[in-house]
């Protein structure tokens, strides 16, 4: 089916709905890169137009990829609840907008309709929203998840510590661990990008950090971030492997994650396999996904389809398996997808609203690499506009710098920086602890006088 | 009042300590829950460097000259991108062999084991700086397995995956290229080192093996080179390279 407007006597004609979506995203270098951006401000202006006069419905029965040749479609349709879908049936695009944005849509009637809503219907608004509608219509989702700890809570922001080491060394690991949890950081999670996929190494982290964890109590949940494949072997070996958490990066195509090495019934298997090990206290969410605009692109597996509709597609499969944690790793893969700090900054605001819509625990890798034209200072912005939009968590890396992925997030200064100008706290167990240990005063202000003594505490560990 | 400003300066820092243990930025301090101004600007110095490194060229002369010890004839190829702005926004050319290039390979097309590719990928300088070091550990070790080497091919504004067109057209069983990583804060000088078998266009990720954060203060060259080799052989051993091949030489002992 073909879509068109007519804007001061011209004609502009989209042949599907596919092409309709990627001309009315907002431009960044990835579209241009795939050849599928609109040609000029005025026809992405048109494609803007005619998607927001698209009735929903017709997400239901235009796929924009095959249902037969693509997996993820076919759970996207197979999973899509109409009972959910009935209260927003007679809406278009443009009108899901308004209804968004209505003070009467509250936190509990987007809850009623995520299941309603698919990837393709959150992405096509998102397109049409300026950053500060999804600031304001994220800001009033919240998705609480629960491991050993609380997070998602409103009026609480998390970190995920990231303690990475160019060789893996573990007294290096640990180093920033210690560090990190000084600062207050890691309620999130501990998580370890491993520099080689070995199983020998991996475990060894994961029982190094285990051993702090129970040393200290801390009510805290551990990850390598291993290929789905490592952490399944570990887990078939031994039944006593200290994994909490499941990780693997995913795309929005089954194409993407046939690039990545995994299918939906791989990641069912490592799912089943993370939960049968009944590690959580208080909840049983187990699994942990990346995503990234530009990924199915990367593995020439977009079908057509601009980048952040397939990102989008992506949150489908995360939210089939009940995370703990996922977020997307924004500015991580370079500026031939997202250019500069303004394309960042949009591509963060919409992956953390279209997640959010769909009901995921959305946090986000503020980040960029020094091949982009970004710095700290974009990073500081959308730091905070993430804030703001009650985004669940960020990384939380020694002074910005992943000495082992070579780029830059945020800092563990930077996450206390959040919390103090927008008054958030950390997930209600973590700070409990962390006040208990005299880590932070019961404002969660940071006890400057008790470093030394704790960091003699905790580095007794490692630091002889 | 005074002991609150001098628990602020980076020396007096109570996390100092844990600098022994890594290069990441640990013990820099706060000044109330922010970096402090020496530790802020040192981080932009930092990023200056890197972004100069994206800009760096290789030095083919002197890394070729360096090159002739190991008795090697030495290709110098080009990607289809032009230059390093065109690099930089279109990945897909810098994946591809230049028309000219590719027609330079025919006529050096053999029955290789092993090809060595060497691109400047993100960062010549890397390359330029380690390369040498590197090979000098990794050849002897292909030498003494008998290994045939196909000639060493430079790539100017290469990508991972231009090494499966370079040593699909050698007719080499397998591809190591050793390509010049992203420029982090603390390091503008790693080499990554990826593994393909039975290498030819259109493969993706998941058909081969990395080894990254090769350089003097990361991965040091006789390890690295070491598990390359081991890598390699068994590469050769199971057919294949990607998912299906788990480095598991720290569970067997070495």
């Amino acid at each position: 089916m073909s879509y068109q407007t007519t804007i001061g006597g011209k004609v502009y004609r989209f042949d599907d709905l596919k092409t309709l979506l990627a001309k009315a995203s907002p431009f960044r270098t990835g579209d241009a890169l795939a050849g599928l951006c609109a040609e000029s401000y005025e026809e992405r202006v048109a494609a803007q137009i005619t998607l927001a006069d698209v009735p929903l419905k017709v997400f239901l029965s235009e796929l924009i990829i095959p249902y037969e040749s693509d997996e993820v479609t076919r759970l996207i349709i197979d999973s899509h609840d109409l009972n959910a879908f009935s209260l927003i049936s007679h809406l278009t695009v443009g009108e899901l907008r308004d209804w968004l944005l209505m003070d009467e849509t509250t936190t509990s009637i987007l809850k009623s309709i995520e299941a309603g809503l698919t990837p393709e219907m959150v992405a096509s608004v998102s397109k049409i929203m300026r950053n500060q509608d999804l600031i304001a219509v994220a800001k009033k989702c919240e998705v609480i998840t629960h491991f050993r700890n609380t997070i998602g809570l409103k009026g609480h922001f998390s970190t995920r510590l990231q303690p990475n080491h160019p060789t893996d060394d573990p007294k290096g690991v640990a180093a920033s661990i210690i560090e990190g949890l000084l600062y207050g950081s890691g309620d999130a999670c501990i998580g370890i990008n491993p520099a080689t996929d070995s199983p020998s190494h991996v475990m060894s982290l994961l029982w190094m950090i285990d051993q702090l964890r129970q040393q200290f109590d801390i009510p805290m949940q551990s990850c390598v971030l291993s290929h789905i494949t490592t952490t399944l072997e570990l887990i078939n070996k031994n039944k006593d492997a200290p994994i909490d958490l499941c990780f693997q990066s995913i795309g929005g195509t089954e194409l993407t994650n046939t690039s990545f090495g995994v299918s939906l019934s791989l990641i069912e298997e490592a799912y089943q396999a993370t939960l049968s090990l009944k590690r959580g206290t208080i909840g049983n969410n187990v699994m942990y996904f990346e995503t990234g605009q530009g990924s199915a692109l990367s593995a020439n597996a977009h079908h057509g389809v601009d980048q952040q509709t397939c990102e989008a597609r992506a949150y489908a499969i995360a939210r089939k398996f009940k995370p703990l944690l996922v977020n997307s790793v924004v500015g991580f893969i370079g500026p031939e997808y997202l250019y500069d700090g303004k394309q960042i900054i949009r591509a963060a605001l919409e992956d953390h609203f279209c997640a959010k819509l769909l009901g995921l625990p959305m946090g986000m890798d503020v980040c960029y690499t020094n091949h982009a034209e970004a710095d700290q200072d974009d990073m500081d912005n959308l730091l905070t506009l993430l804030g703001v939009a009650g985004c669940n968590f960020i990384m939380g890396i020694p002074g910005s710098d992943d000495i082992m992925l070579n780029y830059q997030s945020t800092s563990f200064h930077d996450a206390l920086y959040l919390r103090k100008v927008l008054g958030l706290k950390a997930a209600p167990e973590f700070e409990a602890w962390l006040i208990k240990q005299g880590i932070v005063d019961k404002q969660g202000k940071l006890t400057s006088a008790n470093e030394g003594s704790l960091y003699n505490h905790f580095g007794s560990l490692w630091i002889k | 009042m005074d002991k609150v400003i001098k628990g602020l300066t980076t020396h007096d820092s109570p996390l100092n300590p844990l600098k022994e243990f890594t290069a990441a930025r640990v013990g820099i301090g706060r000044t109330g829950t922010s970096i402090p101004t020496k530790q802020s600007l040192a981080f932009k110095l930092a990023h200056a460097h890197a972004r100069d490194a994206v800009y760096s060229v290789l030095d083919i002369d002197g890394l070729s000259n360096d090159i002739k010890q190991f008795n090697l004839p030495v290709l110098l190829l080009h990607s289809k991108a032009g230059n390093r702005a065109e690099y930089l926004q279109r990945p897909d050319l810098g994946r591809k062999l230049k028309k000219s290039s590719a027609n330079q390979l025919k006529e050096y097309t053999g029955d290789y084991d092993v090809s060595i590719i060497i691109a400047d990928g993100l960062s010549a300088a890397a390359i330029n700086e380690n390369v040498i070091g590197l090979l000098n550990h990794l050849i002897p070790l292909f030498t003494a397995a008998n290994l045939k080497l196909a000639p060493v091919c430079f790539v100017e504004q290469g990508r991972v995956a231009v090494s499966d067109k370079v040593a699909h057209l050698l007719n080499a069983k397998l591809s190591v290229i050793l390509i010049g990583e992203r420029p982090g804060l603390s390091s503008a000088d790693s080499i990554g080192a990826y593994l393909t078998y039975g290498p030819k266009p259109g493969l993706t990720d998941e058909s081969r093996n990395c080894i990254s954060n090769i350089r003097p203060q990361g991965l040091m060259f006789k390890p690295a080179a070491d598990k390359i080799f081991y890598l390699i052989q068994e590469a050769f051993r199971m057919k294949l390279t990607g998912i299906g091949l788990k480095d598991n030489q720290g569970l067997i002992g070495h």
